[in-house]
């Protein structure tokens, strides 16, 4: 036996605040971010009496209802939308958490800004109401997503109830080929392990292609694990971990500075941790990806083809492939590279930051859109450096439309949603039925994917695209 | 919160693995509030987009009215964290839910609402699924004191479930006024941590 810790191993340690003999542990949340859909976390709260217990602890901006070609609330025109927007304000006003309200050029999605803030650091625990906080993990937290009682019990007493989840480690060895990007990455991981490989596991990405992406790309990687089940998703911090957070707002300075720094170094798996499971795959081995059904495990090579579901090994499983292959109006075998798109959706807390716009745009540039396309970054930020870049410009020439930041087509929460029967390419992370509105046919793929898509109207090997 | 024991009623078999809390519940159903958002349930499984029941749905199967447990497969309510999912279940009559696997955030809003995840291994469930599908309507017992499932043909099975939520869910206790009782240790830990991590 030894003691060397995982990275989690360690930040739990470090976050209980009491252990149970029933195998509970009330642990210590350090940050809690919130968006419009917390108002029902605050209105438990209230109900109850209540004050927050840490303000200086709650990060806060819209983003669900948010509309993405107006800045203004009154223009929301749903009266409970615009209600939990205004919610937001109001609660934040009233109980001291840091707002990022619309208007501001930090607002945006929560899981793009709490990053991009500073707020997310190594070491830390994260919780908010949306089960996309896993992404959060890219930079060595440990963070998850919980409901809205759980928000008003966080509100409350800044911990949480937990049973400790266990450690699996995900290592991707190897080289990504161009055109490869961590949207490829995980939809090749969820398609191997399953949409409930890793249930009630917290996964430690690592290996010599992980360590490889930038902050961006492990956004993308961790922004995922709830899609194959996991309670959240982590990579190590490093000295890429450590620049990208140097400077920014809600980032430690000066000595503070130092002293963090040091402790971040702490946080990496020791060598010889044991995982309670090990999964490998090949890096060099990954190529475009994409999404042929209604769930993220149905992830395929872009040289793939529609599966047959008569070809399925029981009758369960024939039957849900079916049923995905009708909702979806695919014809089995046939090349994926054959199948038409109507629209596009480039955005989402999955691919939405500087790095996915800039992907994005070297293959929009030059070439015009055939179908409907839009790019909704992920924050006023986000935005405005790729303005500051010219990105904006060339999106437009190609014939995209740059909206304004927010969950968007995502989750359509805001109204945007496409049409029964459409087909979108959309760089976000769920392709339930119905998730872009009813009847809606979504295949997740990468931006760059995405913009192959939206220049060609049909899934497209990005790499013929690649100069 | 309602304290749960024990209940006996109609069960509904969904045999569809991997079904998220976006079939359970619409987000476009998600900025109302909870009382009109009754409708939302499985609202886009059960009807057309006229509002029209479609065929063939076993949850549109009126020997269901009046149902209060749903036995799923595996990775039942994955995907988003919207405690929506639970409540709308909850406020069409369900309190009890039987899968091999949850979803993890559902699972934990679960224990928020007073209803009850069991986990039975995939062949129980199954064959769960299986007998209620030949006698649909047939009734299924949820005993949590004794953490057993009773099947329509008088089999059981125990299920394991963690005592800290068990408990307060015989109790109907709620978490926050638990919590609450540890202010102290709260408080050591804010103020250790303090130090340590003195830039938060
Ligand atoms: S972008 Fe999509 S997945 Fe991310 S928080 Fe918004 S709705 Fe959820």
């Amino acid at each position: 036996m030894t003691d060397a810790k995982t990275m989690f191993e360690k930040i739990w340690r470090r976050h209980v605040v009491v252990d149970r003999d029933d195998g509970y542990t009330l642990l210590y949340v350090d940050r809690h971010l919130m968006h419009d859909g917390s108002a029902t976390g605050f209105a438990l709260l209230r109900s109850r009496g209540l004050k927050l217990r840490r303000p200086d602890r709650g990060f806060a901006t819209p983003d669900h209802f948010v509309l993405s070609d107006s800045r203004s609330v009154a223009d929301i025109p749903d009266p409970n939308h615009r209600s939990l927007v205004e919610q937001i304000r109001t609660n934040a006003a009233a109980t001291g958490v840091t707002l990022f309200d619309l208007g501001d050029e930090r607002q945006g999605i929560a899981h793009v800004v709490g990053p991009e803030q500073g707020v997310t650091q190594p070491g830390l625990t994260m919780v908010c109401g949306d089960s996309h906080t896993s992404t959060h993990g890219a930079l060595g937290a440990l963070a998850f997503g919980i409901g809205s009682s759980e928000v008003a019990h966080v509100m409350a007493t800044q911990c949480l109830w937990q049973r400790k989840p266990k450690a699996m480690r995900i290592n991707v060895e190897g080289t990504l080929q161009a055109g490869v990007t961590a949207k490829d990455v995980i939809l090749a991981i969820i398609a191997r392990i399953g949409t409930a490989g890793a249930v009630g596991h917290v996964i430690e990405y690592a290996g010599s292609a992980i360590r490889g992406l930038s902050i961006e790309g492990r956004l993308t990687l961790c922004n995922m694990s709830i899609e194959a089940g996991a309670k959240a998703g982590m990579v190590a911090p490093d000295d890429t971990t450590i620049a990208y957070v140097k400077g920014r707002p809600f980032a430690p300075k000066d000595a503070e500075w130092d002293k963090a720094v040091a402790f971040w170094r702490t946080v990496p798996s020791d060598a010889g941790a044991v995982f309670d499971r090990e999964v490998t795959l090949d890096g060099n081995a990954i190529v475009p990806m994409l999404t042929w059904g209604t769930s993220p495990e149905d992830a395929l090579p872009i040289t793939g083809r529609v599966p047959e579901p008569s070809a399925a090994a029981d009758d369960v499983r024939k039957a849900s492939l079916k049923r995905s292959v009708d909702y979806m109006g695919l014809v089995p075998g046939m090349p994926l590279e054959e199948v038409a798109v109507d629209r596009v959706f480039i955005g989402s807390c999955t691919n939405s930051r500087i790095e996915d716009l800039r992907a994005a745009a070297k293959v929009a540039a030059g070439r015009k859109v055939v179908i409907p396309a839009w790019v909704v970054a992920g924050s006023g930020l986000v935005k405005r450096q790729a303005e500051a870049e010219g990105l904006d410009k060339v999106f437009r020439e190609a014939g995209f439309e740059w909206r304004e930041p927010g969950c968007s087509m995502c989750v359509g929460m805001n109204g945007d949603t496409g049409k029964p029967g459409q087909r979108i390419a959309s760089t976000s992370n769920r392709n339930f039925i119905g998730r872009q509105g009813p009847g809606v046919r979504t295949h997740l793929v990468s931006p760059a994917m995405a913009v192959a898509a939206a220049v060609t109207g049909h899934f497209t090997d990005v790499r013929k695209l690649m100069g | 919160m309602e304290p749960f024991t024990k209940i006996t009623a109609v069960a509904v078999p969904i045999d569809q693995p991997n079904v998220d809390t976006d079939q359970i519940i619409p987000a476009r159903f998600l900025g109302s509030p909870r009382p009109d958002q009754v409708k939302g349930f499985f609202r886009d499984v059960r009807l057309d987009p006229n509002g029209q029941p479609k065929e063939g749905v076993t949850l549109n199967n009126p020997v269901y009215a009046g149902a209060k447990i749903i036995v799923a497969n595996n990775n039942f309510a994955c995907g988003s964290s919207r405690e929506s999912a639970v409540t709308v279940m909850y406020d069409n009559g369900y309190r009890a839910f039987i899968a091999p696997s949850f979803g993890d955030i559902f699972f934990n809003n679960c224990f928020q609402n007073g209803v009850v995840p069991v986990r039975l291994p995939a062949e129980r469930a199954a064959r769960l699924r299986a007998l209620l599908h030949a006698s649909p309507g047939a009734q299924v017992s949820v005993d949590l004191a004794a953490q057993t499932v009773t099947s329509p043909d008088g089999e059981i099975d125990r299920f394991e479930i963690d005592s800290f939520r068990k408990d307060c869910l015989l109790k109907g206790l709620d978490e926050v006024s638990l919590t609450l009782g540890y202010e102290a240790d709260i408080a050591r830990f804010e103020q250790r941590q303090k130090g340590e991590l003195s830039w938060l």
